[in-house]
Order: structure tokens, then sequence, then C-alpha cells
């Protein structure tokens, strides 16, 4: 509760208060995108010690799920991105297998799949339900400021997943998990049952972003919305500031995604150059995330 | 002690493969509520395995696994535990960037004992835990891992405890403390399975033991019987030194 009124509230009326003083609003609209993203990312690498290499195929997959709800069914945005969420889910169920696996393995049968997927969706074969390579375009639910109100209330839910994980002695089985699956069995916990529940929460907050980034740009081809960038951003956003915590991944897209917009807009030429060295220097120092500065000193970070 | 109506733990021909290798080959022992059975043997004799066959981690290739007449041969771990079986591991996995509060939470939040299980405070009290309640498992020296093991299993309230080299690398006094706090859980009714080397430890606090070679029991009995057993000596020193 202490958490829902510091962190998640202040947060959220930021966000919402920040179009009527700022200008950029697709910036702004980019940042809370990343914010469910790294959310999403902290859910199953922070939690369960997955890590998603190929996440965006949930986000990829909810943009074209809205794309095709509001192009064949003519449904109304806010119900589109509730199929998007529902796509995600479904993405995630179908890729459940890919549990079995861990570590590497994992990472990569996860960008595979999410390749698959891009290249399913792009498939001209599939022109007549997809578009296929030709993109989509979606005129008729065009409407940037509801979608940025959206895309706040699926950083509220996902921002609550995140908060209720860190609250609750599920959140604790769950890195119980992460940390030893067959102590984890012999302390009553149904180890398969929660990797999958903590799976398929983050495959449906990437469906639901992905969902109102379709509504928001209205524009789009399939190599923008299945785009690894995606991925790597919100991985590295999470490792960043640290995950298993709310506040990690926060600081994480508040600090590097600032630092990447801002050199992009004032140094553009050498903009690879310093984030990349940010980022070496990062994961040589700090490798466990901002917020190991506080939790070496023995302060807890919520 | 060793009619077999009051047994808890009923293990019938039980057959663990690892390819053509039989880990374990027709083991069979039963063990009471109240009593603590050492299981002894050679390394590579089997032990490990059946403790790890009964508690979950394998499924069973042949026999039977029954607790209190139902059979358990091959159910998921975490099922056996809300059945009232747990165990220790010989080398202690706790959860390791979790505070020791939060390992015990874990077991109590997940444990469903059905009877009320002790609190996590008791618990840390009774294992000498209470000043590390707060720091991360990691952080703790092997003895302590290997009690916040033996307490993450008591949270859950076990009828049936198997305890995997819990004495190995603990100092005399240590293992004189540890032996009455294992005859005390006996006492309450616990089933107490233990698996060690140590054979001052196993004579100290077992009622009986199963010598173990090549994945089946070759004596039952008292240990102090057991060392005159000619095929005893034999599968421990060698065919020489039998006679």
């Amino acid at each position: 509760m202490r958490h829902l009124l510091l962190i998640v509230l202040p947060l959220l009326v930021i966000f919402a208060l920040l179009p009527g003083v700022y200008q950029n609003h697709l910036l702004l609209f980019n940042f809370v995108i990343f914010l469910v993203l790294a959310q999403g990312v902290n859910i199953i690498y922070g939690f369960t010690g997955y890590l998603p290499f190929g996440y965006v195929g949930f986000f990829g997959a909810g943009a074209y799920g809205f794309a095709i709800t509001v192009m064949h069914y003519h449904a109304s945005a806010p119900m589109a991105v509730l199929v998007a969420g529902a796509v995600g889910v479904a993405l995630g169920l179908f890729l459940s297998p890919l549990l079995r696996l861990s570590g590497a393995y994992f990472a990569i049968a996860n960008m595979a799949a999410a390749l698959a997927v891009l290249h399913f969706v792009a498939n001209p074969a599939l022109e007549d339900i997809t578009r296929g390579p030709y993109g989509v375009s979606l005129t008729g639910t065009f409407n940037p400021t509801l979608a940025y109100a959206a895309a706040l209330i699926v950083l509220a839910l996902t921002m609550g997943i995140v908060v209720f994980l860190k609250n609750s002695s599920f959140g604790l089985a769950l890195q119980a998990v992460r940390e030893d699956p067959v102590s984890a069995s012999m302390a009553g916990v149904n180890v398969v049952r929660m990797r999958v529940i903590a799976w398929l929460a983050s495959a449906l907050v990437a469906g639901l972003a992905g969902g109102v980034y379709a509504w928001y740009v209205s524009v789009f081809f399939p190599d923008n919305v299945f785009s690894s960038d995606f991925s790597i951003f919100a991985i590295v956003f999470a490792l960043f500031g640290g995950v298993a915590t709310i506040t990690g991944p926060i600081i994480g897209v508040v600090a590097l995604y600032g630092v990447y917009n801002l050199i992009g807009f004032t140094t553009p030429q050498y903009f690879q150059l310093i984030y990349g060295l940010l980022i070496m220097v990062l994961v040589l120092f700090l490798p466990a995330g901002l917020v190991s500065l506080a939790t070496r000193r023995g302060w807890r970070v919520p | 002690m060793s009619l077999s109506l009051t047994s808890l733990l009923h293990v019938t021909g039980l057959v663990k493969r690892f390819g053509g290798f039989h880990a374990l080959d027709g083991l069979s022992f039963h063990a009471a509520a109240g009593e603590i059975l050492g299981l002894v043997g050679p390394n590579g004799s089997g032990k490990t395995t059946s403790i790890n066959v009964i508690s979950g981690l394998y499924a069973p290739d042949g026999g039977n696994v029954t607790l209190d007449g139902v059979s358990i041969g091959g159910i998921a771990s975490h099922k056996l535990v809300h059945l009232g079986v747990n165990r220790t591991f010989q080398i202690p996995k706790p959860f390791l960037s979790l505070t020791v509060r939060e390992n015990i939470a874990v077991a109590l939040a997940y444990g469903r004992a059905q009877v009320a299980p002790p609190t996590a405070e008791a618990l840390m009290d009774e294992y000498r835990l209470t000043e590390v309640a707060d720091r991360p498992a990691s952080e703790l020296n092997n003895a302590q891992q290997k009690m916040l093991d033996l307490v993450r299993a008591l949270a859950t309230r076990p009828r049936l405890l198997l305890l995997d080299e819990l004495a190995a690398g603990l100092n005399p006094t240590e293992l004189d403390w540890i032996s009455a706090r294992i005859k005390a859980l006996a006492q309450t009714g616990m089933a107490i399975i233990v698996v060690e080397h140590l054979m001052g430890f196993i004579e100290q606090i077992t009622d009986r033991v199963i010598v173990m070679n090549a994945g089946k029991e070759i004596f039952e009995g008292k240990l102090a019987v057991a060392v005159k057993v000619p095929q005893v000596i034999e599968v421990f020193l060698g065919g020489e030194h039998a006679a």
C-alpha cells in the first residue's frame, strides 16, 4: 500500500501532467511504453530468472492483435487493446513449453520464437489478414490523447503487478523458484505453475503495451513493432536500474532513455559511442544495477 | 518397533535406473512414526538416490513407496511436501538472495502444514538463526545454511523427515547439540531417516539402521550388531577383513 502511494501514484501523476508542459508527446508516450516493457521484463526476469530476449514477440503480437481487431471486426480502440492483451497471453501460453529450457537456451529460443512470429505476420501470403509486409494503417481509430491515457492505465496495471510481487508471499515464492527450484518445491511451491503465471503476466502487459502502441502510432510495419530494439532496450533499462525491485526499472528507463534522447538530440554523431561505453561501464562495475549502490550499504530498496 | 502395521513409510522393491546403471535395485525397508532410522553404506550404494526418490525428485522405475498406506511413488515434490514429507540436502540449498526470515516465510506460506507449524521466530530461536534473521542466506556459514535447510523443512511440519548428511562438517559440540534436537523431533512423532557417514553420530541417535550396498539393503537392525556381520564388514572394508 505504501509502495502504491509513494512510488506508483507520483509516477502516474507526473506522466499524466507532463503532456501539458512538454510538447514532444511522442517522446513521453515512448517513455511510458518503455516503463511498461521494462517492468514486464522485471516480472519475468527479476522474479523468475528467465531472460526474455524475444520479449518483443508479445509486443508485436499485441500490436497486430489490435490492428486485426480494428481492421476486420471494426471494434472500438479500447476493446481492441483488450484483445491485444489476450493475444499476448495466448502467445505466452503457446510458448510456455520454452520454460523447460533455462539460461542462455531459453533466451535464444525466446528470441527465435519472436522472429518466427514476425515472419509469420509479415508473410505476404497472409496479406488479407495482416497486410503482410506492407504494414497497417489504422486512421479510423487515430487518437493520440486517448491512446496516451490508455498507456497510463496499462502502466498502472503493470506497476500494480510488480508492487504485488514485491509485497506478497507469491512474489517471495517466485524469487525462491529463481534461486533454487528444487528447494522451492521442497518448500511446497508448485514450481511449474508459478513460472507459467509470471510468464503470462509479463506477456499480458507486453501485449497490452503493443495494442496501445498500435493505437497511438496507427501506421506501422511488421519490422517496427517486432524490432529487437524493444527487447534489448527493455532488458537493458531493467538491468541498469536493478531487477526484482519496484524502483529499479523506473530509474533505468528514466536515466538511460533520458540520456539516449539527450545525446540523440545534442550530439547524434557521438550517440552510439557514448551509449555503448555507458552500458559497458555499468555492466562491468554495477552488474546488479544502480539500486545495488544502496543495497550494498545494507539499505533496503523497494 | 519393526512391526509393519505401525509403520508410516513403506518402501518395497524400489528400482531406479540411470541409463544402464541400477542405482536402486529392489530396495525395501520401512520407517515408523517416532523412529530414527539410519541409512548407511559405502559411497554409491544408493542412499541419496533413495532419499531423492522418496522426496519426489526422481520418479521410481519400479517398486512401491507408500506413506500411511497411500502410494506416493512418482508424485511431484511439492505435493509430497503437502502430504508431510520433507528433507534436507547434502549440500544445503537455501534461497541465497533472500533473507533467512524470507526463506522460512516461503515454506510457512506454501507448505500447507496440516497442523499449525511453529512460527518463524520460534524456529529461528531453536536453530540459532535469530542473529542472522535479516541477512541474506548467502552470507551464512555452512553450518547455518544447514540449519536453515532444516528449518525450511520443519516449517512445513513434516511427518517424515529425510536428513541427507546433516551432520557432516559440524564440530563435536554442534554434533551433540543437533543430535539432541533430532531426538526431540522424533519424540514428537516424526519419522526421521538419517543418511550419514559419521558412525558415531549414527550410533548416538538411531534406533535402527539399514545397511545398503549396490542399491539394496543387506542388513537391518542395530548398528552394534551390523558391524559384526561379515557381509557388512565386507562392503565397508573389503573381502579380506571379513571372517
